[in-house]
């Protein structure tokens, strides 16, 4: 086996796969990037769901929340808050934090004006139409 | 040690160390506050915590890289790094840049971060391990460019190995891969979609060249094996880890807002993911077994063994549970993703980071191996610390298996934080797990304070009279 496997096999198997893998890869990303601004309603990125996602990038929304599933594991999905709770609630919600509920994990007051709440609750409310191959299973997120 | 400028390797991996233990330190207090949401608060957001636990383990895992291919890299190619001072260097630049970004995130509120760095001009910041401000990403981008001019002069001056071009190549990759931190669209999908170029990039792709080619590098040097035997190997490990993790990518994909066909495509190949870690197994094991030589330093020959181990069992197996596409859809952002991100990050990556540290600390401190008693102390800590990451593992795992069946895979899913409630008792066990790992850790950092080296002829004597 030793003498039949050279060294040079063993290498031309690695770059030959990587190679032919990351090809694979780019081509398949080339057409997924196509097909994303019909999944995700891209037209509909008006510059309050922009100006809302900056808030919820720069106030790390994400470190506890998820978004998508992607984030930390501390706070609820946010995909499915606007279906859920509608825009009233999630503003009120908003401005009644931190709770100072004893124990209970505490969200921290982030002093938005009326407008930048508008925006993220925009956000919220785009990222929720994401075609996202029928992800979470409920409203439970 | 052969070579003077091997020297450099020591800042990198005492740092590494230390901010080893600051990671601990932040991941016992964010997982406290798992436990009790308002003790901590009023000082330390969760979010706070959790970013620097996982910015400093991304900090002290590319220091201990950097130091490992500073060590490595002037031995395979048979001659002196290219500039010594350069190396030490830009390891003050790139430690003060991570001690001050890290005081940034605990000091003061993300947004004032952001203010203050003045992340509007190019928006970076907001994306889970990347919270680094732009400044600190471009100090590590310019770090890391200097550390790479080092390394490949130093291999295009000396002798090309597998191992120490493999370990160069695995570098460029490290730094290629981040750029796409400095690319952040608007389009939330596009934004994930070009996140996992980086994270998968990192950890599923380019990063398993590193253990491939230390614990390669740790056989040939320890057991007396053929180099031969050794690259082929490392080649066949990265053949693998390559042709299953480019498409493998594809199960981040599944619910994200990319195309169906990742589905299939990334069930299929993330299936094969666990190969080249089973690989690796077989590698040291075997390697080890048919050894021509004993070493004296038996704590880094634990290490590289439990490395394989635990890569196999946190990024192999769990892995493996929560990939393909069905069991994602339930498992998708719970805690399972947390189990298999610890036990992977630990298994992978931070124990090829302490084998090789274990492996060449002695050398560099001018022995070839440690006291018996050092070793000791060095070993009780591997277990211990093995022990504890396991059980943290199942803590987080059981948590998102009750998330699972309770939110999701349900006809009356209940809300999130009912769900996180009643996960209360695996809270508590994982945080009790995690102050046993950090005793592991302080067992382990005890035994770099044991006095002398390895002493041959008191050993070569007392085995001679239990024969």
């Amino acid at each position: 086996m030793q003498t039949i496997f050279t060294k040079a096999m063993a290498r031309n198997v690695f770059l030959g796969g990587a190679g032919f893998f990351l090809i694979a890869y780019l081509a398949l990303s080339y057409d997924t990037w196509q097909q994303i601004p019909k999944r995700d309603h891209a037209n509909l990125i008006t510059p309050a769901v922009a100006e809302g996602k900056y808030l919820v990038d720069t106030n790390d929304c994400m470190g506890c929340h998820t978004i998508n599933g992607e984030g930390a594991y501390y706070a609820p999905e946010l995909d499915v808050s606007y279906k859920t709770y509608g825009p009233a609630f999630i503003r009120a919600w908003m401005m009644s934090q931190p709770t100072g509920a004893p124990g209970r994990r505490q969200m921290p007051n982030f002093h938005f004006t009326q407008d930048q709440l508008t925006d993220v609750i925009a956000y919220l409310q785009w990222v929720g139409n994401i075609n996202t191959n029928g992800w979470p299973p409920n409203k439970q997120g | 040690m052969q070579f003077k400028s091997q020297a450099v390797a020591k800042p990198y991996f005492i740092a590494a160390l230390g901010l080893f233990i600051g990671q601990i330190i932040l991941g016992l207090l964010a997982g406290f506050e798992y436990i009790n949401g308002t003790a901590l608060f009023p000082y330390l957001h969760f979010n706070m915590a959790r970013m620097s636990h996982t910015n400093l383990l991304v900090v002290w895992l590319l220091m201990s890289f950097m130091g490992a291919a500073y060590f490595v890299v002037p031995d395979e190619a048979q001659t002196e790094l290219y500039s010594p001072k350069l190396a030490l260097a830009t390891f003050w630049i790139f430690l003060i840049a991570g001690a001050l970004t890290i005081l940034g995130y605990l000091t003061m509120s993300y947004s004032h971060l952001a203010a203050a760095t003045y992340n509007a001009l190019w928006p970076t910041m907001g994306r889970g391990y990347l919270e680094q401000p732009l400044p600190t990403k471009i100090g590590i981008v310019l770090v890391m460019l200097a550390f790479l001019f080092n390394l490949t002069m130093t291999i295009i001056r000396g002798r090309k190995t597998t191992i120490g071009v493999l370990l160069v190549a695995s570098m460029w990759g490290v730094a290629l891969l981040y750029l796409p931190a400095f690319y952040f669209p608007v389009d939330t999908v596009k934004d994930s979609y070009s996140w996992w170029w980086i994270v998968h990039g990192w950890v599923e792709g380019d990063w398993e060249l590193v253990p491939a080619s230390l614990v390669g590098y740790i056989m040939l040097k320890t057991t007396g094996v053929d180099r031969e035997v050794v690259d082929k190997w490392i080649y066949i490990i990265g053949a693998m880890a390559f042709m299953s993790g480019f498409l493998g990518i594809g199960h981040h994909y599944y619910y994200i807002g990319a195309p169906a066909y990742w589905l299939w495509i990334g069930s299929i190949f993330s299936a094969l993911e666990p190969v080249p870690f089973l690989l690796l197994i077989v590698f040291a094991f075997t390697t080890i077994r048919n050894r021509r030589r004993d070493h004296p330093n038996k704590a880094a020959l634990l290490w590289v063994q439990g490395e394989t181990i635990m890569a196999f069992l946190g990024a192999g197996v769990l892995g493996f549970i929560i990939t393909l596409a069905p069991v994602q859809y339930y498992a998708h952002g719970t805690n399972l993703t947390a189990a298999h991100g610890h036990l992977a990050f630990f298994g992978a990556y931070v124990m090829i980071s302490l084998a090789t540290i274990s492996y060449a600390m002695p050398i560099l401190r001018g022995r070839e191996a440690n006291s018996i008693a050092a070793q000791r102390w060095e070993m009780t800590g591997f277990w211990v610390m093995c022990v504890s990451m396991l059980v943290i593992a199942s803590a987080l795992a059981a948590a998102g298996l009750v998330t699972i069946f309770l939110q999701r895979y349900t006809a009356n899913p209940l809300p999130f934080m009912e769900v996180q409630q009643k996960e209360a008792v695996f809270f508590w066990i994982r945080e009790i797990a995690g102050l046993g790992f950090f005793t592991g850790l302080l067992i382990y950092l005890r035994s770099f304070f044991v006095k002398g080296g390895y002493n041959y002829a008191a050993y070569a004597q007392q085995a001679m009279s239990t024969r």
